[in-house]
């Protein structure tokens, strides 16, 4: 009897002490950023949120899906500022009033990694749409996020310049998750796949895939802050977001992108572009 | 195999030097899932109980339809509490999307199927002149139901331990409601899925550990419970 009203007491505390947190949580301090995963997943955001919560108060809730679900959630007044990196599809996104205030924050590039074997023979290959031309008459195996994120809306685009119908065949297979499970799809089943560099750089070690085509201004990939229209959605955090993307933007935020990842991995992961007029 | 190795190893270094985060997402997810496991309890053995003991029509079905929720798929119920708790959803302005409070709600729908078809099972398989008897000597209805619970002892901590296993190993429901947010709706599955994403499967493998100790020790604990003293 005596244990049963220990366990109980333990877990009625544990739950008391949440109930309190909740309550004081109440006032608008948090701000949910929905974010790619590859914003996430490089490490990017765990040096840069830190830094504004310290310096703001805010709290940052970070949601990291893909761009077009970090939009989805924008569209429906869920998120209070997105980071994504699906340039046609944000602009939609601010044609449609869902955003104010888009502004360019960074950029790296996308790369096409595969197999040391390199079966389609695309390697010092210039030309992304000629690269894919290649996996797929040669048949070779691709791997696609298929998760409508930036990096899946980016080989979308490449493969319809290359006029190819990829959808079906048996050598493309769709995984539907982050980049860092997809490269690590392509690397155990030996596939080609498009890929950030970030997040490439961050998991190198553990994939055995090489980067087999760079360097296509097509392959660009630029990454924009948006705020969620108020107008729209009232329980937007507008106060909130302004700060975050004013923050993102800043010569501080900018200082810790440009030379983020650089110690580790040689050369820094994105660049910082904000107060630069045309990213794409 | 080295892998492995060097996961047991950072798991072993992340434990003794008591790693903040690490200590901090480990008490949250045992404090996340104790809660939701005390509510599925609470509800679950009560209306266990009265659906175990009471005859009305169509008891048949509801029991069913329990059963069937013991095997409820945590991304559905993740899916549609998020749906229910989004700002502009019915119960937004509570504000409680991306917080404990909804992993919580989460879990304990997921646990309570579990534990309310287990109580009926159990209530229901026991002698049913016990409970005449009871009452015979004088109980109260109360006294009568506290009985039939310490009776039904066994089986009932089986649904405890079910629920918990349930709901501490679940993912889906966390990371849909949770959000995965550092510091505050980090558990060790949702950090899990995370670092193995990023491709840091030393320290994947360490919280992995990390979530089979704990979930051995509140068994053995549980299961310590059950076996003190047998029903005569």
């Amino acid at each position: 009897m005596r244990t049963y009203l220990k366990i109980v007491t333990y877990f009625l505390l544990i739950f008391f002490s949440f109930c309190a947190c909740t309550e004081k949580e109440v006032f608008r301090k948090d701000i949910v950023l929905a974010t790619t995963t590859s914003t996430q997943d490089s490490g990017l955001l765990d040096a840069l949120i830190p830094l504004f919560e310290k310096k703001t108060g805010y709290r940052v809730k970070t949601i990291a899906v893909g761009s077009g679900q970090a939009m989805a959630m924008g569209e429906r007044g869920e998120a209070d500022v997105l980071l994504v990196h699906s340039p046609d599809k944000e602009e939609k996104f601010m044609e449609q009033g869902f955003g104010i205030n888009r502004r360019i924050v960074m950029h790296n590039d996308f790369i096409i990694v595969g197999p040391k074997a390199d079966p389609a023979q695309i390697k010092e290959m210039k030309s992304s749409v000629g690269a894919f031309k290649k996996i797929a008459e040669t048949q070779s195996l691709f791997i696609s996020r298929g998760d409508n994120s930036g990096t899946h809306a980016k080989e979308k685009a490449v493969w319809q310049a290359s006029e190819i119908r990829c959808s079906g065949q048996q050598w493309y297979q769709e995984t539907g998750l982050g980049m860092g499970q997809t490269l690590g799809v392509a690397g155990e089943k030996h596939g080609y796949t498009l890929s950030d560099r970030g997040t490439y750089l961050s998991l190198r070690k553990k994939l055995g895939l090489e980067i087999l085509c760079q360097g296509d201004p097509l392959l660009q990939n630029v990454y924009h802050v948006i705020e969620v229209n108020p107008a729209k959605w009232p329980k937007v955090n507008a106060a909130g977001a302004r700060a975050f993307a004013d923050f993102v933007v800043s010569a501080e935020a900018q200082k810790v992108i440009g030379t983020f990842g650089a110690d580790k991995f040689g050369s820094p992961l994105f660049f910082p572009d904000a107060g630069k007029k045309k990213g794409n | 195999m080295d892998l492995i190795l060097e996961g047991i190893k950072k798991a072993c270094v992340l434990l003794f030097t008591l790693d903040a985060e690490v200590l901090r997402i480990t008490l949250l997810s045992l404090g996340v899932s104790g809660t939701a496991t005390l509510i599925s309890l609470i509800l679950g053995i009560s209306m266990g109980m009265l659906i175990a003991l009471k005859e009305f029509p169509g008891k048949k079905f509801v029991i069913s339809t329990i059963n069937t929720g013991m095997g409820l798929p945590p991304v559905v119920v993740g899916l549609f509490v998020s749906i229910f708790l989004w700002r502009n959803g019915p119960f937004g302005f509570l504000g409680l999307l991306y917080t404990p409070a909804a992993m919580i709600i989460a879990q304990s729908i997921i646990a309570t199927p579990l534990v309310m078809g287990v109580s009926v099972a159990a209530i229901q398989h026991l002698p049913k002149n016990l409970r005449y008897q009871i009452l015979a000597l004088g109980a109260t209805r109360l006294q009568m139901m506290w009985l039939l619970v310490r009776e039904a002892r066994l089986p009932l901590l089986a649904a405890v331990m079910a629920g918990f296993g349930g709901v501490i190993s679940e993912v889906g429901a966390s990371i849909m409601v949770g959000g995965n947010i550092k510091g505050y709706t980090r558990v060790l599955t949702t950090a899990t899925v995370m670092e193995t994403s990023k491709g840091n499967f030393d320290i994947a493998i360490a919280l992995s550990i990390i979530l089979m100790v704990l979930a051995f020790a509140v068994n053995a604990i549980l299961t310590y419970v059950q076996q003190q003293e047998r029903p005569r």
